[in-house]
């Protein structure tokens, strides 16, 4: 008996039954196929103003920087602004998405534009969230041609776009977003939930930031 | 990893008289428990999600063959490979084969409990494959040739200074040659010698604190972003998970998620977590070619339908060692294997044999903590007692304390019996205590009275006082 069986049948044997029948097997499927959630704390259960609000709170507190611009053609500006301010080098790996690599860069020529994958000698990396969850304060990264998710991690300052369009209040709204846009079927290679920038406390438990990740983590609201 | 649970009390008294250790374990005391108060206050339905998690969990390990195989399909489904191992042997050897095809010299390592059961990294190291710890606390345990003393601070006993000592030792043949005494630097330092690293392994291997069986997809969560290199950069990433890891849907995962890192440090999330589904796709342009999920069993199906399937529904946060009043005193390498703390009380035996951690069951004074914090409500207090128990029942409890259960048995037995003795050794105790009203010494009982004197009675039982008192009431 080679180990598949060996463990399958053992769990069988000590729960005293057999393979489960068909109609017990529906039963589990539906319950996976039916997504039901499970209770969803009230804090995020609040009108797409508060979300943001909420979403602003609770990055601020995990010392990630947030500003907000109403439209999408204003972000080189910002970065340039934001770039000089935190004294930063003008060279950006920008992920290949249109989303933020189709931006009007050429009103910045001072900065270097990059696109693509994360590589070890990036310093700044900037890349579109797929959805912001405002109850904790998390951005939802997924991986894809366009968007690789080295850009997220191997850059030491990291600037993330979020449309205000995608803020859900809860994870369970943003699996039903990241569903509805590909079927139920097809979960993205990577999908990263980000709260803040990298840090830890092994070292005398003591709070460090950027252990591996980036140090910093800016997020730009659009509209 | 060899198992010293046998030498607990050797262990216990060695880091008894460890001044740094001492002062790390307070830290633990005052930092951990803090936090996760503080998390749990801050959310009004923290307790209703403990109990949906524990009601996950039991529904999972009713119906863990079918999950596990629903998992195994949808891992399948996006071209990654599930092998299933029913013993740690059989896991290693599937870890080698997958290293050896993809031609490993150095393979790096998101932080994993169960590579350290496997003792994963002696047996590459025998293999001629360099592992890389990469998350900061396991990088330094490392390097200093220690198991983790924490399931999720490994390096949680070791100091500042302890910590320039090593990066001094082994960081000079990469230029540092200066000891460098301040923390944040520190971590800069391991960050760079680390970076080449992830970019230059052959494998990535990771743990999985949950595998989605809707999606195929497994999860880790980290606070460093170490994981995440680990498994994006090398062209091979191997996930290594136990059975009971396997959740439903998304949707449970999320319920498990608002629980794990606030029992765990604290926080409302950890840092990153990250779902990782199958290989890279088509047109990616960075991402693992080669996906494996190494599936143990290690001795887990067994516990299933006992007394013990209890255990599984534990996610690894570390709020019961956090708040175990033992562990605090005596730390987590004490406890002799992987896991340390009342989860590793409780879990060990099974694992190693009630023979070789006999004493763990009894490294609790009940108060009950861990019980009260673990977000899945596993009954550990009583999973002890379960223990306790067995080793009476098997004979394998030493024959003084055989002996003396079964003496106090009799008594007990006997209630008018019972009373008229303890009256008798309640009066004696308090005579031979006298003025004082503490015993430097007393028969039988070296072991506490070596170290501290016993408060002795005061001369009359509960019962005689219940009896008088209730006179009095009329």
């Amino acid at each position: 008996m080679d180990s598949r069986e060996k463990i399958l049948s053992r769990i069988r044997s000590q729960k005293g039954r057999d393979v489960l029948s068909k109609s017990e097997q529906d039963i589990l499927a539906r319950r996976i196929q039916a997504h039901k959630r499970n209770l969803v704390p009230k804090r995020s259960q609040i009108p797409p103003e508060d979300q943001i609000a909420l979403f602003t709170e609770k990055m601020t507190e995990l010392l990630t920087t947030v500003e907000r611009v109403e439209s999408s053609s204003q972000i080189p500006e910002r970065i340039k602004a934001y770039l000089a301010a935190k004294n930063l080098p003008s060279r950006i790996k920008v992920s290949p998405s249109p989303l933020v690599a189709n931006l009007p860069w050429e009103e910045v020529p001072t900065l270097e534009i990059v696109t693509g994958a994360g590589a070890e000698e990036d310093e700044v990396g900037l890349s579109p969230a797929f959805s912001a969850i405002a109850e904790s304060g998390t951005l939802m990264m997924v991986s894809g041609p366009d968007t690789p998710s080295t850009v997220n991690f191997l850059p030491e300052n990291h600037i993330v776009v979020v449309d205000v369009k995608t803020m859900c209040g809860s994870y369970e709204e943003a699996w039903d977003l990241l569903r509805s846009g590909r079927g139920t079927d097809d979960m993205p290679r990577t999908v990263n939930l980000i709260s803040g920038p990298s840090r830890t406390a092994d070292i005398e438990q003591r709070l460090i930031m950027g252990a591996h990740g980036p140090k910093s983590l800016h997020v730009i609201l659009v509209g | 990893m060899q198992v010293t649970s046998r030498q607990f009390k050797e262990n216990s008294h060695k880091a008894l008289q460890d001044e740094e250790l001492r002062a790390a374990l307070n830290r633990v005391k005052q930092g951990f428990t803090t936090k996760r108060r503080e998390a749990a206050d801050a959310l009004p339905e923290f307790e209703q999600l403990r109990d949906q998690a524990r009601d996950i969990k039991n529904h999972v390990l009713e119906n863990l063959d079918y999950y596990l195989e629903y998992f195994e399909s949808r891992v399948k489904d996006q071209g990654g490979h599930v092998h299933w191992c029913s013993t740690h042997k059989d896991a290693k050897d599937a870890i080698l084969k997958i290293c050896k095809d993809a031609g490993a010299k150095t393979v790096t390592k998101g932080k994993s409990m169960i590579t350290e059961e496997l003792a994963l990294n002696k047996f590459l190291e025998a293999q001629g494959i360099e592992p890389i710890e990469t998350d900061l606390g396991e990088y330094i345990i490392q390097l200093a040739d220690e198991p983790p003393s924490h399931i999720i601070g490994p390096a949680v006993h070791k100091t500042r200074e302890q910590v320039t000592e090593l990066f001094h030792e082994h960081h000079q043949k990469y230029g540092y040659t200066e000891r460098e005494e301040d923390a944040e630097k520190l971590v800069g330092e391991a960050r760079a010698v680390l970076r080449h690293k992830y970019v230059t392994a052959d494998v990535g291997i990771t743990g999985a604190n949950f595998l989605v069986a809707e999606t195929g997809s497994t999860v880790i969560v980290t606070n460093e972003g170490n994981g995440d290199l680990t498994q994006s950069l090398p062209k091979t990433h191997i996930v290594v998970a136990s059975l009971e890891k396997v959740i439903p849907t998304l949707e449970d995962v999320s319920t498990v998620m608002r629980v794990l890192a606030r029992s765990a440090t604290g926080q409302e999330m950890s840092v990153y977590t990250t779902f990782s589904t199958g290989p890279r796709r088509k047109d990616d342009i960075d991402g693992p070619e080669n996906f494996h999920v190494i599936l143990l069993d290690g001795g887990r199906s067994e516990m299933i339908g006992t007394e013990l399937q209890e255990l599984l529904r534990c996610i690894r946060c570390g709020a019961c060692m956090n708040h175990c009043p033992v562990y605090h005193a005596v730390g987590g390498h004490s406890y002799g294997w992987v896991y340390p703390g009342p989860i590793g009380a409780a879990l060990n035996p099974q694992m190693v044999g009630l023979e070789e951690a006999l004493h763990l069951p009894n490294a609790s004074s009940f108060c009950g903590r861990c019980e009260e914090v673990c977000p899945v409500r596993i009954p550990l207090p009583k999973i002890l007692r379960h223990w306790r128990e067995k080793a009476f029942e098997q004979q394998i409890a030493p024959k003084p304390d055989r002996w003396g259960i079964e003496l106090w048995g009799f008594f007990a037995k006997r209630p008018g019996l019972y009373r008229q003795v303890t009256k008798i050794a309640a009066k004696m105790l308090s005579l031979m205590a006298g003025k004082e009203g503490r015993l430097k010494k007393l028969p039988f009982n070296n072991g506490w009275t070596r170290v501290r004197d016993l408060p002795a009675p005061q001369g009359e039982t509960f019962m005689q006082q219940w009896q008088k008192k209730q006179k009095r009431e009329g």
